[in-house]
């Protein structure tokens, strides 16, 4: 038996040395790392002196990016577990409207309203995993449906009780409430003041807030957004259950086959997925003080858009939430940015497109270099 | 070592599934640190054999005896548990994952970080390193991706898995069908290997050059039946080949083959 023992170690010197561009570009996050500082070069040079670097400009777009990033944790998941979640954005708008009408119309305290629907909000992700997994449809389909049903019911929910679309009045009965700062509350206020005073921020010269610094502190919104980024990445790379949302994703049979509950991590993704669906909900419908049924529209294309540009294979099996949350900050960035840069607010759509077009080729490219497939 | 009891023994197994009899008197039998091919041509009912082996169909009659004892798996994870591993010629691995991750998957090791449990990456990490080195596969690096592997590479990390994860009976469905000369030759010295460590492999296969090459005892089976063993040193190819075929016809076309082969 020596000859062929022989024969497999000679295998290696026909291994090609892999560089170490080869050895970065295989690293998911690469694609959004240098869309990133491109993105920001980019803006420095046409809008640095439009206010966007300014605190007032950070602040703008790093809540859009916030927002994003909160869906695209949950979208990234998801996503890497082998499925899609269209609902998202139907959801955002039922869980306010949800939070709206029994806080305001049936009197119920706001932590209650907002606890009720993150129940609701978690059983209906449980009920879309339930049906992709029972069904064998793609969850394409399956949450298609559910984008339709989430939207038309929380239409009719709204209409029903109050007669209009949107639902005022939260902002006073969240007066005092313990759970909705968690939300809707601004940290650090004493700190922005104190920055304020020492000339380090601008503050207000004329009118009611006159010596208060423009940007207040740091919104609930942005440590939802940090946090789940962490908690997402965390579960993802460091823990036996984020190994079986890459085989879920990867192949299912092949995980189920070594013992891999994969029916149970793809369900429970859904949930994730609409756990922050809702917390996204909860956070606007806090800072606005209202709800309306047409909220979150298109948030789900936005949030797997950022997914892609992260670096996540459409089809599963490989992505990063770092790559998510760049891509979350790309999306925010060049949105805002445009609109600093005096540009015309369509041609962000425009861009969308185009970069989304670039991010999947890319994906293609890479995922051809790690499988080795031709 | 073939004088050791064997570990697994299967004796007069028949299979029926409904009017069909798939398999109509198998007797195999598996004892540590041998190599025991078991061959047959397409339809043979090797398929139906392995999966009775390896817990997943019930044999209609005859008796399966483990370490000495009767044993009726009722389900794949019974035999998994009891030591019987099947690889698979999918292998159950998936291309985009690390070797690491593909190596540990469903049983990744745990280590405490506060009130968390987290993975495991370092000793996960080197005790495939090691794993691999033992088999003869250099990681260039430990996150390479199981794509990257050759055909034959594959094939011997899902049996290095296997073999980790405690085998005694390790069952290979047809691991060289797929592969080139090179790639073969790999699989075989993995089974030699494997064999060294004292684990009982079943090589299952219709290349009776690839099972002569590393097998310690042969068994060929043909229309659901078992038509004796055969001894390392007692059978030559083309004997091989007619029992596959059957008899006669075959005994011919191999006289033409011979020299192909």
């Amino acid at each position: 038996m020596s000859a062929p023992i022989a024969a497999a170690k000679i295998d290696d010197e026909r291994l090609k040395q892999v560089s170490w561009l080869r050895q970065a570009l295989v690293r998911p996050e690469l694609g959004a790392i240098c869309g990133a500082i491109l993105v920001f070069v980019f803006f420095l040079m046409v809008a640095g002196d439009s206010g966007m670097f300014a605190p007032q400009g950070i602040r703008n777009w790093t809540l859009v990016s916030a927002q994003f990033a909160i869906l695209a944790a949950g979208a990234c998941l998801l996503m890497i577990a082998g499925e899609f979640d269209l609902s998202v954005g139907s959801m955002i708008g039922f869980a306010g409207v949800v939070i709206a009408i029994l806080s305001v119309q049936w009197g119920w305290p706001v932590w209650a309203a907002i606890l009720s629907a993150f129940a609701v909000c978690l059983f209906i992700g449980a009920v879309n995993g339930f049906l992709v997994i029972r069904t064998g449809l793609p969850s394409f389909i399956v949450t298609l449906a559910f984008l339709y049903i989430l939207r038309g019911l929380t239409i009719w929910l709204s209409v029903a009780t109050t007669r209009q679309t949107i639902i005022g009045g939260v902002g006073q009965a969240a007066e005092g409430d313990w759970l909705a700062p968690v939300f809707g509350g601004i940290a650090f206020r004493g700190l922005f003041q104190w920055m304020g005073d020492q000339g380090w921020i601008a503050t207000f010269t004329r009118g009611a807030r006159m010596g208060q610094p423009v940007v207040e502190g740091i919104p609930a919104l942005v440590f939802w957004a940090l946090g789940l980024i962490l908690f997402a990445h965390v579960l993802l790379t460091r823990t036996r259950f984020g190994n079986w949302i890459f085989a879920s994703g990867g192949d299912a049979e092949a995980a189920r086959k070594v013992g891999v509950p994969v029916s149970r991590v793809k369900i429970l993704m859904f949930m994730f997925s609409a756990f922050c669906a809702c917390v996204f909900a909860a956070c606007q419908v806090m800072e606005f003080g209202s709800a309306a049924a047409d909220r979150g529209l298109l948030k789900e294309f936005e949030a797997i858009i950022c997914v892609v540009i992260g670096g996540a294979l459409l089809t599963g099996g490989y992505g990063s939430v770092i790559g998510a949350a760049l891509g979350a900050l790309i999306f925010g960035v060049v949105q805002q940015g445009l609109f600093f840069a005096n540009a015309e607010s369509s041609l962000f759509r425009v861009f969308l497109g185009v970069i989304l077009l670039m991010a999947v080729i890319m994906n293609t490219i890479i995922r051809r270099m790690i499988t080795g497939e031709r | 070592m073939s004088e050791a009891p064997p570990i697994l023994e299967m004796r007069g197994i028949e299979k029926h599934f409904g009017p069909v009899v798939a398999l109509a008197g198998v007797s195999f039998d598996i004892r540590p640190g041998e190599c025991h091919c078991l061959l047959g041509d397409n339809g043979a009912g090797k398929s139906t054999f392995i999966k009775t082996m390896s817990g997943v169909h019930r044999p209609s009659r005859g008796e399966i005896l483990f370490e000495g004892r009767p044993l009726r798996f009722s389900s794949p994870r019974d035999a998994m548990e009891a030591g019987i591993a099947t690889v698979f010629q999918d292998l159950a691995m998936i291309p985009l994952m690390s070797v690491t991750r593909n190596f540990w998957m469903g049983r990744e090791p745990q280590k405490r970080f506060g009130p968390l449990k987290l993975f495991h990456r370092a000793h996960a990490e080197a005790v495939v390193a090691e794993q691999m080195r033992e088999m003869g596969i250099n990681l260039r690096q430990a996150d390479q991706a199981v794509g990257t592997l050759s055909g034959g590479e594959r094939q011997t990390v899902a049996i290095a898995r296997a073999v980790y994860f405690g085998a005694k009976v390790l069952i290979l469905d047809e691991p060289t069908s797929a592969l080139g000369v090179r790639q073969t030759s790999h699989v075989l010295a993995t089974i030699d290997r494997v064999r060294a460590r004292g684990v009982g492999v079943v090589f299952i296969t219709h290349n009776a050059r690839h099972a002569l090459a590393v097998g310690d005892r042969f068994t060929v089976l043909n229309r659901g039946r078992t038509l004796g063993t055969a001894r390392k040193g007692e059978v030559t190819i083309t004997e091989l080949q007619d029992l596959m075929a059957g008899g006669g016809e075959m005994a011919d076309m191999s006289a033409l083959g011979e020299g192909a082969l």
